[in-house]
């Protein structure tokens, strides 16, 4: 297993574009991907579970996989969202 | 599990789902106050002097007995025996039997920003119906991945692994009439120690994800009559992929059983195959259930009417 925390810097937050981003990277991985915020858990292959957690900016995020490449996993997430949602610059 | 908080100021919303009529008499400034349990104390004994044990920071209930003594007492006593009780940091008052409190108790609330209310109701219906309010926020939570429909009135957990067809599944129910209570993400809250009820998370209420359309709002698709906002959950179907080397239920005479936050519920596993209408599996399912519920067990019933006729024989 493998869990890293990563604070969203984006002035948006999360609204739906940038969850779908997450969801498509997830599901890239056999690995199964969580994100937990203020505790609450969600799948992070899921556009709802993702929405639902109401991710704003400042929001710290936990983000923790297991399963098959879950560091990639990890890394290209937290990359992701370091780059404010910004595709094709890591 | 993060908790919904519940502050005093909530009470007043009109719009909740349990309307406890109470109208704001003082205090207007402490209604910004979490409220943490859903206890509450009489306060007659601390009314007459006996302050050893006295639960200050529940919700005070204050009913024919306590404002009679208030009343028979003489106004310096009174206002001597109040200003000791309002030495403690009382949480909030309120009176039932829409009797309001005194002048004196009004002008000490206000000042002490102690939150007072009055309602219509009587003294026991309004604690019941304060319990019932709040428990939601005290009781034990849990989020899982999964859809909850109402189905002929029964409620449905679906689970399954991502991609297995929850969702497709439960659209299918909604256009067959069924009611969506929440897709991909359930709250699910333990009752009373017995009962498991489902919510959806409140920012994605009434929508769902379906892979090819997107985001739908169910509400603004199917109408009002599609959607409900918190279920009892009876019956879990587990959605799976066909497996050929796995042994399903072909009688269905015992009954499986899956746990949730330590109450069991009746567990169905169904394999999906293209082919197969999981739908109305699922409706004839919860059907089924309900005739159970009524005392009728079809598996059972027929095993026993073959073992009669074996027996004649």
């Amino acid at each position: 297993m493998v869990e890293d925390i990563v604070y969203i810097n984006s002035d948006a937050g999360v609204h739906a574009r940038p969850a779908m981003m997450l969801v498509r990277t997830a599901m890239k991985y056999p690995c199964e991907v969580y994100f937990i915020k203020d505790d609450i858990e969600a799948n992070a292959k899921s556009i709802m579970g993702v929405l639902a957690l109401a991710i704003t900016k400042g929001s710290k995020l936990i983000i923790r996989a297991h399963g098959g490449n879950e560091e990639e996993a990890v890394r290209e997430l937290i990359s992701l969202i370091e780059n404010d949602f910004k595709e094709g610059e890591n | 599990m993060k908790r919904k908080k519940l502050f005093i100021r909530d009470l007043l919303d009109q719009t909740r789902d349990i309307n406890l009529q109470l109208e704001l008499l003082a205090g207007e400034q402490g209604l910004d106050k979490e409220i943490v349990s859903g206890d509450v104390n009489r306060p007659g004994l601390s009314l007459a002097g006996f302050f050893d044990f006295f639960a200050y920071g529940r919700i005070q209930v204050f009913g024919l007995g306590e404002t009679a003594y208030m009343r028979k007492l003489p106004d310096d006593q009174m206002k001597e025996m109040l200003e000791t009780f309002f030495t403690y940091d009382v949480f909030c008052c309120i009176f039932t039997h829409d009797v309001r409190p005194n002048d004196i108790f009004m002008q000490l609330a206000n000042s002490k920003n102690i939150p007072t209310f009055v309602t219509k109701f009587r003294t026991t219906r309004f604690v019941s119906l304060w319990t019932h309010a709040v428990e939601e926020y005290f009781s034990e939570e849990m989020t899982i991945h999964g859809s909850l429909v109402d189905v002929f009135g029964v409620g449905v957990l679906l689970l399954g692994k991502s991609g297995v067809g929850k969702s497709e599944c439960a659209l299918e129910l909604l256009e067959k009439g069924h009611r969506l209570v929440a897709d991909d993400v359930v709250e699910i809250q333990k009752i009373d120690e017995l009962f498991l009820f489902g919510t959806s998370a409140e920012i994605i209420k009434h929508h769902m994800e379906i892979r090819g359309l997107g985001i739908l709002n169910v509400r603004e698709i199917y109408g009002i009559g599609s959607v409900r906002n918190r279920k009892r959950i009876d019956l879990i179907i587990m959605l799976e992929e066909w497996d050929e080397g796995r042994e399903y239920d072909r009688l269905g005479i015992d009954e499986q059983k899956y746990t949730i936050l330590d109450i069991d519920l009746s567990y169905i596993i169904v394999p999906v195959r293209p082919g197969r209408n999981i739908p109305v599996l699922v409706e004839t399912a919860a059907l089924n259930h309900r005739l159970k519920k009524m005392g009728t067990y079809s598996a059972r019933e027929l095993d026993l009417k073959i073992q009669d006729i074996v027996k004649k024989e």
